[in-house]
This record gives C-alpha cells, sequence and structure tokens, in this order.
C-alpha cells in the first residue's frame, strides 16, 4: 500500500539507472542513516553504542568487503579475519611512527597494504576455484597470524605482544584510546561505514561490478566479452581486502582499544563468512542483516529474558542462546537459502502487490 | 565500427561489399590427446557474408568456433583475421579484435538482469577510471548512460523491451537465446559466431531469430559464421556453406552446391558399404 512505485515514471536513463530507483527505497534509506546518525548518538546509552553498534558496524564492513569477494565475484574467502589483521597493524605502526599525520589517513591508508596482501594471496585464483580457493585463502590466514604473533616489530616490540592504541585526536576530540567518548566513536565509524557501502554500491552498479559479477556467473563467456579474468578476480581480491582491513584498523583502534594478534583468529573469518552467507551472498544490504543477524540477535536473546522478567541464571542464557541461534540459522537457510536479503525482496514484492497475492 | 559519442552507430545500411576476406583459416589441426577434432581444415570467410558450418555430430564444428575465437589453440594451421595471422591468442584479446560467439548451451550470467547481461557486452568498450565508477560521477556515469543508450537500441531491435529488468535465469530458453545475441551484438563485432543458434526452438521462435540475423547482417553489416542442424533453415540464410565431417572438410560452397554434393549426401544418409 505504501509501498508502490506506480506512478514514478523514468524520464531519462540516470534516474532509471539511480541505486535507488524508487522513491520509498529513498526515503526509507534517508531515514535510516539519519537515525543512525542523530538518534542512536543523542539517545543511545554507552553500553549500547560501545558494545552493540560500533562492533555491528566493524562486521558489516567487513561483510560488505567479503561479499565483493564472495558474493559479487564468487570467490570464496576464510583469509578475511588476516587481512583485517593486516590493517589493524599496518595502521598502528603508521601511527605510531608519524604521530602527525590524523589518524583517520592512517586508518584508510592501512587498507592499501591489506589490499596488497590480498592480491597477493589471491594470485592462486586464477586456477583454483571454489573450495580449494578456501583453503589457500585459509593458508593466507594461518600466516599472517603466525606473522602477528612472532614478529614483535609489529607490536613496537610490546612485552605484552599486543597492540595498545594511543590517543588520536580529530578537530580537537579524542577519537581513540582510553578518553574517547563512545559517541565520538561511533560518529567515526558511521561516517566511514556510510562512505565506503556507498562507494561498494556504486561500484557494484558500473562496469566493475558487472565484471565481477560475470566472472562468477559463466567465467568462459566473461572471457570472450575481452574481460581480463586473472586482472578482475585480483581487483577483487585487492577492493575486498581493503575493506577488510580498514574494518579492522577500525575494530582494533575504535572498538577494542587494544589487541592481541589472536583477536583476528580463524574465528573472525568465519563468523564474517556466515554473516555474508545468511545476510545473502551478492547483496550489500544483505551484509548488513547478515552482521545484525550474527551479532546483535545473540545480545538480544542474552538481556531478553532480564528484561522481562525471568530470573534465569546466566549459563542456562549462555546454552538456550547458542541453541535458538543455530535452530534460526537452519531455519533461515530451509526458508530462503539466498539468505535475509532475498527473504527481505520478496517481502518488498508482497508489499507491492498488496493486498493482492500477485 | 559504431562509435559510442553522440547518435550511437547502430543503424549503418549495408553498402558492405561482400568478397574482401576478413577470416582466413588455413590447414588448421586440432588434437586432444590421441583424438583429431578436426585435421586439416582450409576455409575463409568474406566480409558481410553469412557463412555456415554444418556436419553430423562430433563433426568439429564446435571446435572450430572455439579455435577462431583463441579458446583452443591448433597445434597446426593458421588463422588470418583482418589480415593479421596469428598462431595462438587469447579470448579477450580475440573479442578486442572483434569476435564475438554466442554458445550451444546458453552462456548467460545468470544472475544478472538482461539489461546487465547486455552491458556487460559493452565492458570493452568502457573506459572510465576506477575512483570514478567509485563516485558514479562525471566520466563514469556519462559512460554508462552513454552505453544504456546503446544497449536500449539493442533490446528495441531484439524486441525484448518487457525482460529487460528480468534475471535472465527466470527466463524462458528462447528468450535467454535471444538475450545472447544481443550481448554478443553489445560488442559490436565485425564478426560473429554463432553456435546453434536455433537449438531446441519451436517453429516461431525460429523464425523470429532467423529474422534476428538476417537483420544483424543487413543493417549492421555484421559478418556471420553459424553452426546449425536445421538444413532448411541454414539453405534459406547462409551465402556459402563449409561441411565437416569427422574434423575435415569435405565440401564447400553455395547452398545449392553442397546440396548436390554426392560426399555431403552420404555424410547426412550414410553409404552402403
Amino acid at each position: 500500500m505504501f509501498y508502490r512505485e506506480a506512478g514514478q515514471f523514468k524520464t531519462n536513463y540516470a534516474d532509471d539507472m539511480a541505486i535507488f530507483p524508487i522513491l520509498q527505497d529513498k526515503i526509507g534509506v534517508a531515514v535510516i542513516i539519519a537515525i543512525a546518525f542523530i538518534a542512536v548518538p543523542l539517545f543511545g546509552n554507552s553500553f549500547f553504542i560501545s558494545a552493540v553498534m560500533i562492533p555491528f558496524l566493524v562486521y558489516a564492513l567487513a561483510t560488505v568487503g567479503l561479499n565483493l569477494l564472495t558474493g559479487y565475484t564468487g570467490l570464496l574467502s576464510l583469509g578475511t579475519a588476516g587481512f583485517m589483521g593486516v590493517g589493524a597493524f599496518a595502521c598502528y605502526k603508521l601511527t605510531t611512527a608519524f604521530p602527525g599525520v590524523n589518524i583517520i589517513v592512517w586508518i584508510l591508508i592501512s587498507g592499501f597494504f591489506s589490499a596488497a596482501v590480498g592480491v597477493f594471496f589471491g594470485l592462486p585464483s586464477l586456477r583454483i576455484k571454489g573450495f580449494y580457493l578456501a583453503v589457500t585463502t585459509l593458508a593466507a590466514q594461518f600466516f599472517l597470524q603466525w606473522c602477528f604473533v612472532r614478529i614483535p616489530w609489529l607490536t613496537n616490540n610490546n612485552v605484552s605482544g599486543a597492540i595498545e592504541v594511543p590517543t588520536r585526536t580529530l578537530f580537537g576530540f579524542a577519537i581513540t584510546g582510553p578518553n574517547a567518548l563512545p559517541e565520538v566513536r561511533y560518529l567515526v565509524v558511521l561516517s566511514i561505514v556510510t562512505v565506503m557501502t556507498l562507494a561498494a554500491a556504486h561500484l557494484v552498479h558500473g562496469r566493475i561490478g558487472r565484471m565481477w559479477m560475470a566472472v562468477r556467473d559463466m567465467d568462459i563467456a566473461a572471457e570472450l566479452m575481452g574481460i581480463k579474468l586473472l586482472q578482475t578476480k585480483l581487483l577483487s581480491f585487492a577492493v575486498s581486502s581493503f575493506y577488510a582491513g580498514v574494518a579492522g584498523a577500525l575494530m582494533v583502534f575504535l572498538y577494542l582499544g587494544s589487541a592481541e594478534p589472536d583477536v583476528f583468529s580463524i574465528h573472525i573469518s568465519f563468523l564474517i563468512l556466515f554473516m555474508v552467507i545468511i545476510g545473502g551472498l551478492g547483496s550489500l544490504i544483505g551484509s548488513f542483516m547478515g552482521a545484525a543477524f550474527i551479532y546483535i540477535l545473540p545480545i538480544v536473546l542474552r538481556y531478553l529474558p532480564e528484561s522481562l522478567g525471568f530470573s534465569v541464571s546466566p549459563a542456562t542464557v549462555e546454552h538456550v542462546n547458542h541453541m535458538v541461534i543455530g535452530a534460526l540459522i537452519i531455519f533461515f537457510l530451509i526458508v530462503e537459502p539466498h539468505g535475509l536479503a532475498r527473504l527481505w525482496q520478496t517481502a518488498k514484492q508482497k508489499l507491492r502487490t498488496w493486498p493482492f497475492p500477485y | 565500427m559504431g562509435s559510442t559519442g553522440g547518435a550511437p552507430g547502430i543503424a549503418r545500411g549495408s553498402n558492405q561489399h561482400k568478397g574482401d576476406v576478413l577470416l582466413g583459416v588455413e590447414n588448421v589441426s586440432l588434437r586432444f590427446g590421441g583424438v583429431k577434432a578436426i585435421t586439416d581444415v582450409s576455409f575463409d570467410i568474406r566480409k558481410g557474408e553469412i557463412r555456415a558450418i554444418i556436419g553430423p555430430n562430433g563433426a568439429g564444428k564446435t571446435s572450430m568456433l572455439n579455435v577462431i575465437n583463441g579458446f583452443y589453440n591448433p597445434q597446426e594451421g593458421r588463422i588470418t583475421f583482418r589480415g593479421k595471422t596469428r598462431a595462438r591468442m587469447r579470448p579477450s584479446v580475440a573479442a578486442a579484435q572483434g569476435i564475438a560467439r554466442t554458445f550451444q548451451n546458453v552462456a548467460l550470467f545468470k544472475g544478472m538482469s538482461t539489461l546487465d547481461n547486455i552491458m556487460t557486452g559493452r565492458t570493452l568498450k568502457m573506459h572510465s577510471g576506477f575512483f570514478w565508477q567509485l563516485l558514479r560521477h562525471g566520466p563514469a556515469l556519462r559512460e554508462e548512460i552513454e552505453h544504456r543508450r546503446f544497449v536500449e537500441e539493442i533490446i528495441d531491435f531484439l524486441e525484448i523491451e518487457a525482460i529487460r529488468k528480468t534475471p535472465v535465469g527466470r527466463l524462458p530458453y528462447g528468450l535467454q537465446k535471444r538475450v545472447e545475441l544481443g550481448r554478443a551484438l553489445a560488442m559490436e563485432p565485425e564478426l560473429l559466431l554463432l553456435d546453434e543458434p536455433m537449438a531446441g526452438m519451436n517453429l516461431e521462435e525460429k523464425e523470429d531469430m532467423c529474422r534476428f540475423i538476417l537483420d544483424v547482417n543487413n543493417q549492421f553489416g555484421t559478418t556471420i559464421a553459424l553452426i546449425e542442424h536445421d538444413i532448411g533453415v541454414v539453405m534459406d540464410l547462409s551465402d556459402r556453406i563449409v561441411v565437416l565431417e569427422y574434423g575435415r572438410k569435405i565440401a564447400d560452397g553455395s547452398p545449392d552446391e553442397v546440396k548436390n554434393n554426392q560426399k555431403v549426401i552420404d555424410a547426412y544418409l550414410g553409404v552402403a558399404h
């Protein structure tokens, strides 16, 4: 009823090719962005902002990155956490070596280091596909994690072997380090995630996105269109690792505040891959849905019994939590193997034709 | 070829003179281990003509197309395209030189819409840089709109306006074949290779496809090489026909010559030993 595009006539190609061609979508996205930028910092408490929203956004960014590689280009990777680690350690080295340069600049530049490493480990992708490629990226994951643990130079020879984030400021506000306010950190993370997601949307709607999807769907035909497979796949690895690197730097500098090398373990790689699959392969909005499902839902479930007035022991809650999440994952994969994004698409289609079935 | 600036160069009239050799195949042999797919085949394709390659199953027709667009590299022989001779090449290079093709079993990008599939055919003609792509602004957006206009002309031409936003995986087979033709046309090819464009179609769809093939040849002056099993279609459409059997060329000439060639009749009908 409210979601009808009837009467919205496109009179030029630019309007028709817009990222959000339907007016209601434009309004919806504007509302979500307004809530995220204004309502959340104003009304959210510091636990909600620093322990829910910031990590959610960081995971969503990493998921967007992996989705560009796995969902759009069809290349399976289990090295995401490794690439995130490269971003985090690069950012740490850069900001301690050149403290004068703004930390935002270093966070973004550390993505390039991660991209370079990603391209290197993406080289086998020309010959190796599917699960076998996942195994070769697993090598990246283990090798990079080994480096983080074994090379003390990366942590400036810190005896604890961990990164301790120094305080850095932007416009006089501390945005990293122990004194940074959650609201400030949140706004920084949100701005970076918003801009990078928009850039990703632009990429996948343009020539490069079509090249990636062509390689994913039918690489033989793609080659006949003049698409060079190796360059296209490596570009995807580079962009994806860039996103992972920035997400890693944000994770350490604006969320955790300090990081041991085992933060970037294989567990995180799997978690982000699950977010991509649950959210929907080849969907940016799905990346956010997947990250919310895997990261926020357990937190909600953990505090739900308490807020409803049940007194349940924390251990029981934790066990039930695991069972519920597991069951929900199976449920969603059976109902809609294409992820939450497809569910959302179907819902929109239903809304469009409501109250009629089609 | 038509430029992308200003009015798209899609209507070019058929002032092609058939005669110049566009593609020459000389003594090509292709082996897979001990299997001889093609043995010492020579023929040529002239500019502006419709050239058919026919033969019984397993005669090496598709292998021949794969050799022409660089998928397989023949062990012996040479291919000359637009005066340039080559021994080995990558398919992407063949595409850049102006060879497009469709596949026997449709090879569309299943997850993408009709529009995106055909837009992908324009990839080689698009040059805006990565950072403009990130912004989707300036040159990137201008280029996108320009090529969209061109693609819409192809969509018009193939009469697939109604399905432009439909994911191709959901389309019926006949339409998929048409979209695949559109994707090849979007490359503005000099030489278009069609591998069984009418396989699995009903009579009406076949007639449509024939019309499109003739129109492409007439309006755009595109040279076409096609493989087809429907002999009636082949005889009507093509200017000249090559007949292969067991990887060897057994006949070459106009439809009438081929029709009356005893070797061809034997190959198709069998011969008493």
